[in-house]
């Protein structure tokens, strides 16, 4: 007999791909990941037809996983038409959603068309925090998404991104999330790529933050045990290896843009010099095995020193490429999140800032950038 | 936990199980995960519908692969998917 779950995982083709179906959004998170210049893809959105052109031609490569997300990809109207023809497809489909949009009738439609999981963003647990980060009066919306999500025999995912101004009320959101009755809840400490790196200083939490959130989340975690799975995700920039960026570029995940630019991950669009291909034009296959774009950091003979000596560099890939291109300028260059780069210092210096005492969230805000239209537009000519 | 024997077995409403061309392989689909059953852990999980239990899987598999003595490794198979979540008694 062969174990359980043996045998290697092929990955000639991309495994998962996420379709960013629209950028536009009810809120204005401030950690948002999605590029700056968001709002230059609300006149070239992809159609239906061709967003599941691309989900046959990734399919027919292997690729299993699908998610549906943004933006606010419930703002599309045939966020149903696609999980359905994707689920039919064989994809295992998780829709991420913000749950603004999301009706009885919708989530009946998801549920009829093989929608495998809905995971739940949720920004705070206390009304005006969570009305102050987003902008909008979404809180009481949501907890009535998350019963219709019970409702429809869904587990209870819940994602949550932690940041200095909101980290403090992590007891708050715990006990949320268990009336929720969540089942699984991700605290994610924000990473500081897009409108997060705008506002990076006011988001960077210190590590005493950390530690205490860290000690209530293990503190429910101990009391609920798999009732309620809990998984903390500190901020990179604490750590002093980098992460395993997209398990390494081009390796087994896709992202196709609203306007239809397939990139190796969420960020990579504002590398420089970099042509990304569309699937209006290629197909995925072309895309995946010849393009220029995803072939140029795969695999590791881009590096240079200190990955390409390293006997890490097979486990965690040099890191971040566009972590790289932000801090340093150049994308070759190991994430300065490693203590082995000439760069490091780029890190602990913001790492040290955060140590300092700062204004609240009300002094704070006015000093936000917040991701809207508006200044989407304005930052594109910049 | 030990598997009752004689109770229908159906997947965890979470998991999708099909065949995978790319992978070669059966494999059992979850958010954001893939496990890859290949050969006899594919053949066993194949044989779940909600309606046949353990004893109907291994009378099934003896039949399609007569003179194997597999009745234990069957057993083994679905107590560890058992007990890692995958399926459950219907």
């Amino acid at each position: 007999m062969t174990k359980a779950g043996s045998g290697p995982v092929k990955t000639a083709g991309p495994l998962w791909v996420n379709a960013e179906i629209t950028y536009k959004c009810p809120l204005h998170c401030v950690f948002c990941y999605n590029p700056l210049n968001y709002a230059s893809t609300f006149e070239s959105e992809l159609t239906t037809e061709q967003w599941l052109k691309a989900f046959r031609e990734a399919r027919a490569l292997g690729a299993v996983q699908l998610g549906i997300s943004g933006g606010e990809p419930l703002v599309r109207k045939d966020a149903e038409v696609l999980v359905a023809e994707a689920s039919k497809m064989g994809y295992y489909v998780n829709l991420l959603t913000s749950g603004v949009g999301l009706t009885e009738e919708r989530i009946a439609a998801f549920k009829e068309g093989g929608l495998g999981q809905i995971q739940l963003s949720f920004q705070d647990s206390t009304k005006e925090m969570n009305d102050f980060l987003s902008s909008t009066k979404t809180f009481d919306l949501k907890l009535k998404v998350a019963r219709l999500i019970k409702q429809y025999d869904y587990p209870m995912v819940l994602n949550v991104v932690l940041h200095r101004l909101n980290i403090d009320h992590i007891e708050q959101i715990l006990e949320m999330a268990e009336a929720m009755e969540a089942d699984h809840v991700e605290l994610a400490n924000s990473q500081y790529y897009s409108w997060a790196l705008k506002n990076r200083e006011y988001l960077m939490p210190s590590r005493e933050q950390i530690q205490k959130a860290e000690a209530v989340t293990e503190r429910f975690r101990k009391r609920l045990g798999k009732k309620m799975k809990l998984y903390f995700i500190m901020p990179d920039y604490y750590s002093d290896r980098p992460k395993a960026c997209m398990n390494g570029w081009g390796s087994v995940f896709l992202n196709i843009a609203p306007d239809g630019l397939a990139l190796p991950c969420h960020e990579a669009r504002m590398l420089p010099g970099l042509e990304f291909p569309n699937v209006r034009d290629h197909d995925v296959e072309w895309i995946w095995n010849e393009s220029r774009a995803f072939r140029l950091y795969r695999g590791d003979s881009w590096m240079q020193e200190p990955c390409r000596s390293c006997d890490e560099k097979e486990k965690d890939f040099g890191g971040c490429r566009c972590q790289a291109f932000m801090l340093t300028g150049d994308a070759t260059q190991a994430d300065p999140v490693c203590s082995k780069s000439p760069h490091h210092h780029l890190i602990t210096e913001q790492v040290a800032l955060a140590q300092q005492p700062k204004a609240g969230a009300e002094e704070v805000r006015p000093l936000l950038f917040y991701r809207d239209d508006k200044t989407s537009r304005l930052l594109e000519t910049e | 936990m030990s598997l009752p024997t004689d109770k229908a077995l159906v997947l965890e409403r979470q998991y999708r199980f099909q065949w995978e061309p790319a992978q070669d392989s059966y494999v059992l689909l979850y958010p954001e995960g893939l496990i890859k059953l290949p050969g006899s852990a594919g053949e066993i999980m194949k044989r779940i519908d909600g309606k046949v239990s353990v004893a109907d899987i291994v009378s099934d598999l003896e039949e399609t692969f007569p003179g194997v003595d597999l009745k234990q490794d069957v057993i083994d198979f679905l107590e560890v998917a058992h007990d890692k979540g995958w399926i459950r008694t219907g």
